[in-house]
């Protein structure tokens, strides 16, 4: 049966996500991009909601069962208060959420446990590299095996926490197969830049650049042990959490932009009384609808271990970035020069917007 | 019920049955009947007929035990699925040839404001006849040549002839879909109506609209002319004349009170909420058997579509393929959540007219672009791409353009009225 209704338990994540986003993210988020900062109370109060917690079974220290679809429905909304302290309240589960997913069972075992107890911990991943033709299935970064070890040698960038992290999940190319490896905190030949990246926005994520210098790492650090994993599911959580996010900022770009327009004023009426302005209103929201469903069905495919539910996930991933970078400028339009000023959240959403086609790796369901 | 996407197990059942009917009896004479636009397809309409009788699926027909007695409200109650069903038929229908699918027995549009906007009694009146033996069809008569997507710029007036208690109609339609075959005698047809949307006040603007059921065979009413148009040439499209036009009190669907209410073109609206994701699903078929084709030559021509690639590495047409699938599944599934709201009797206003913003825009870009892309095989008469491209820009144009429907879509999101959002 089709249904679009989430059940009572993810209505109430959904619910305690949204107060979060609400009155935490959103009201602190222009003052961490300016300072380049988010205060850690910040990100505690958004660990404490217990998303990750809630998708890890109770037999690695957690209470429940990881859902794509709870996880879309839970990053739109976080999203919608910020993105970058979304990326950061989820960074551990760029580590923890790959281990659960094709992790050996001693990796669980080592892992899970330590990640989700107690307080939000840097753990974290690395994806990204700085090249111009960025392909996930075609990293830079090298896995050589070596006797009972692998040697990973390359640069990873947009590493999340990177400086403080405990661990990181860094994936390297393996004759060809993109591979995880668990790099811990300290490894000889890792060197996390001093200075961050510095992009178009996400300024108040403390994000880095990660040296490999042959570093070594024993043959069990390998995601999924001996055998490896398939990175296609790790890739489609990503891509999943991208289309939501994606969603999420849109949303907040769209309904800030609605809600100014019923309150500006031009040739005696309200701007959002013009054809011109409501009918971008409308597109845009309907934009909005056509993206969100797109990711639900991906992460139901996703969840139900459908044939196409990676297609699926890379077409909702790629839809949304688009749907995304279109709704973010035309908040941007709406607000005309106020848009520009940065008094307005909706610059900061549309930097944001351009990001979602790069952001693959930052976040996973 | 959880979030779910799976079709109910009866829908998918019938999908198979529907897919070989939209191949054999409708995609293989696709060409013929758009080359011969006043032929009437009656194969595939008394096999439609037939097969609907048979399984009662598609038909807006009352089951045989409800006879408009209150106490047959329930039974009459379409099941939770009808709509999703009927956006999924439609689809598939069209997917064959949507201009045949137009043709389709059952009522159409016309059956459909009866559907929504009329009592037990007019229901059981008026649409037990789709199941009698011969095939009928009805139709709705909205626009008008100086009331388009305005429609309470209508001009058609009803007067109550109180010495008879008969309402006598006066006014000319135009664009009205199967007009001809819902009016005109033909031999193997059964009798059929038209809905005719009036004023009964015109001081009462659109309080004042009503919708009105005139039979076949009524004295004064005519059809005038029958359109020649770019595509979906096969479905007849009329425009008809009513000249004191007079038919029975009942006939009036709904309340005939006038008072403070716009109560009359709510039930417009209320068709339209209703139908207006059929209308996209329509649409979605005819995009989705383009994309099919194009991508079947493409894996002829050996270009494969690289699912997974970044986008800086994807070839032109790559891109335009994913772009076109991401349009298609995602108006899709606003249809399918527009129909299964309306199932579950959620308000649906927005839904629906965003789900037809999304399919119009969907099913000409898509259509545009295959042609486009396959350029002389795309342009050619000699396969079908350049008539889904004629036949798909109708969608974005009927049962409001998208321009009104983005009007709809701004007012529900806005909370604007009719008069703070002109």
């Amino acid at each position: 049966m089709y249904s679009f209704e989430p059940t009572e338990e993810q209505q109430m994540l959904v619910e305690a996500v949204g107060k979060y986003a609400g009155n935490d993210l959103r009201p602190a988020a222009r003052e961490a991009e300016e300072g380049g900062e988010l205060p850690k109370k910040l990100i505690s109060k958004g660990w404490e909601i217990g998303y990750l917690q809630a998708s890890i079974p109770e037999a690695y220290g957690g209470f429940g069962e990881r859902s794509a679809v709870t996880g879309v429905l839970a990053l739109e909304e976080m999203a919608f208060g910020d993105l970058a302290g979304t990326l950061a309240v989820m960074t551990p589960s760029l580590f923890a959420t790959p281990i659960l997913l094709a992790g050996s069972e001693e990796q669980k075992q080592t892992y899970l446990t330590k990640v989700i107890a107690g307080e939000w911990s840097p753990y974290t991943a690395a994806l990204i590299e700085y090249v111009f033709d960025f392909d996930s299935n075609a990293l830079k970064t090298t896995a050589t095996p070596s006797g009972e070890e692998y040697v990973l040698n390359g640069e990873k960038a947009f590493v999340p926490f990177a400086k403080e992290a405990e661990a990181i999940l860094v994936y390297a190319n393996l004759s060809g197969q993109t591979q995880g490896f668990i790099v811990e905190k300290g490894a000889a030949g890792l060197t996390i830049s001093d200075e961050r990246e510095k992009l178009m926005s996400l300024n108040a994520l403390p994000l880095y650049r990660a040296r490999l210098d042959n570093v070594r790492v024993s043959a069990l650090s390998r995601l999924g042990g001996a055998s490896g994993h398939d990175f296609e599911p790790i890739l489609a959580s990503m891509r999943l959490a991208n289309a939501a996010t994606a969603t999420g900022v849109a949303n907040a770009a769209f309904e800030y932009a609605r809600d100014y327009a019923k309150e500006r004023e031009a040739f005696g009426v309200k701007i959002a009384q013009k054809q011109a302005i409501a009918f971008m209103l409308a597109e845009m929201r309907t934009e909005i609808e056509a993206s969100r469903l797109l990711a639900w069905e991906a992460a139901w495919k996703l969840d139900t271990g459908k044939d196409d539910a990676f297609t699926e996930a890379y077409l909702a991933s790629v839809g949304a970035a688009d749907m995304a970078m279109m709704v973010t400028d035309r908040a941007v339009q709406i607000l005309g020069g106020h848009g520009y000023i940065r008094e307005h959240p909706v610059e900061m959403w549309m930097r944001n917007g351009r990001g979602f086609a790069t952001f693959t790796g930052l976040v996973i369901v | 019920m959880p979030i779910e996407f799976e079709a109910p197990k009866p829908i998918a059942q019938t999908q198979f049955v529907l897919k070989t009917i939209a191949e054999e009896m409708m995609r293989s004479h696709s060409r013929y009947f758009d080359e011969h636009e006043r032929e009437i397809p009656w194969d595939y309409i008394e096999f439609m007929h037939n097969a609907m009788k048979a399984t009662g699926v598609g038909s807006l027909a009352p089951k045989e035990k409800g006879n408009g007695h209150e106490g047959d409200e329930k039974k009459e109650k379409l099941p939770a699925i009808a709509y999703q069903a009927l956006a999924a038929q439609i689809e598939m229908l069209a997917w064959g040839d949507v201009g045949m699918y137009l043709v389709t027995p059952g009522g159409g549009l016309g059956a459909a404001a009866v559907q929504a906007a009329g009592t037990p009694e007019q229901k059981a009146k008026f649409l037990r006849r789709f199941s009698d033996e011969k095939p009928t069809l009805a139709a709705m008569c909205m626009t008008e040549a100086g009331a388009g997507s305005d429609n309470s710029a209508i001009r058609t007036r009803a007067i109550l002839d109180e010495n008879t208690d008969e309402w006598v109609l006066n006014g000319e339609k135009i664009f009205v879909t199967s007009g001809d075959k819902s009016l005109t005698e033909y031999e193997k047809l059964g009798r059929g109506f038209i809905v005719v949307w009036a004023s009964i006040d015109p001081a009462a603007g659109r309080r004042g609209m009503r919708a009105f059921v005139v039979e076949a065979g009524t004295p004064g009413v005519k059809v005038t002319k029958l359109e020649h148009k770019m595509g979906i040439r096969v479905s007849d499209t009329a425009a008809i004349s009513l000249m004191d036009v007079r038919v029975p009190y009942d006939h009036i669907l709904g309340s005939v009170t006038v008072e403070k209410t716009t109560i009359g073109f709510k039930g417009a609206m209320a068709t339209f909420d209703a139908t207006r994701p059929l209308v996209a699903a329509s649409g979605l078929g005819v995009g989705r058997a383009a994309l099919e084709f194009l991508k079947e030559k493409l894996t002829e021509n050996g270009i494969e579509i690289r699912y997974g690639l970044p986008r800086q590495k994807l070839t032109n047409i790559e891109r335009e393929v994913i772009d076109m699938e991401i349009m298609l599944k995602s108006a899709w599934l606003m249809v399918i959540k527009a129909v299964w709201m309306a199932d579950n009797k959620k308000p649906n206003a927005l839904e629906s007219s965003m789900s037809k913003v999304k399919a119009g825009d969907v099913c000409t870009k898509i259509t545009q672009k295959v042609v486009e892309i396959l350029g002389p095989l795309g342009y050619s008469r000699e396969f079908l791409a350049e008539k889904w491209f004629r036949d798909a820009k109708i969608t974005d144009i009927y049962e409001g353009t998208g321009q009104i429907n983005r009007l709809v879509v701004a007012r529900q999101i806005l909370g604007y009225s009719g008069k703070e959002l002109r």
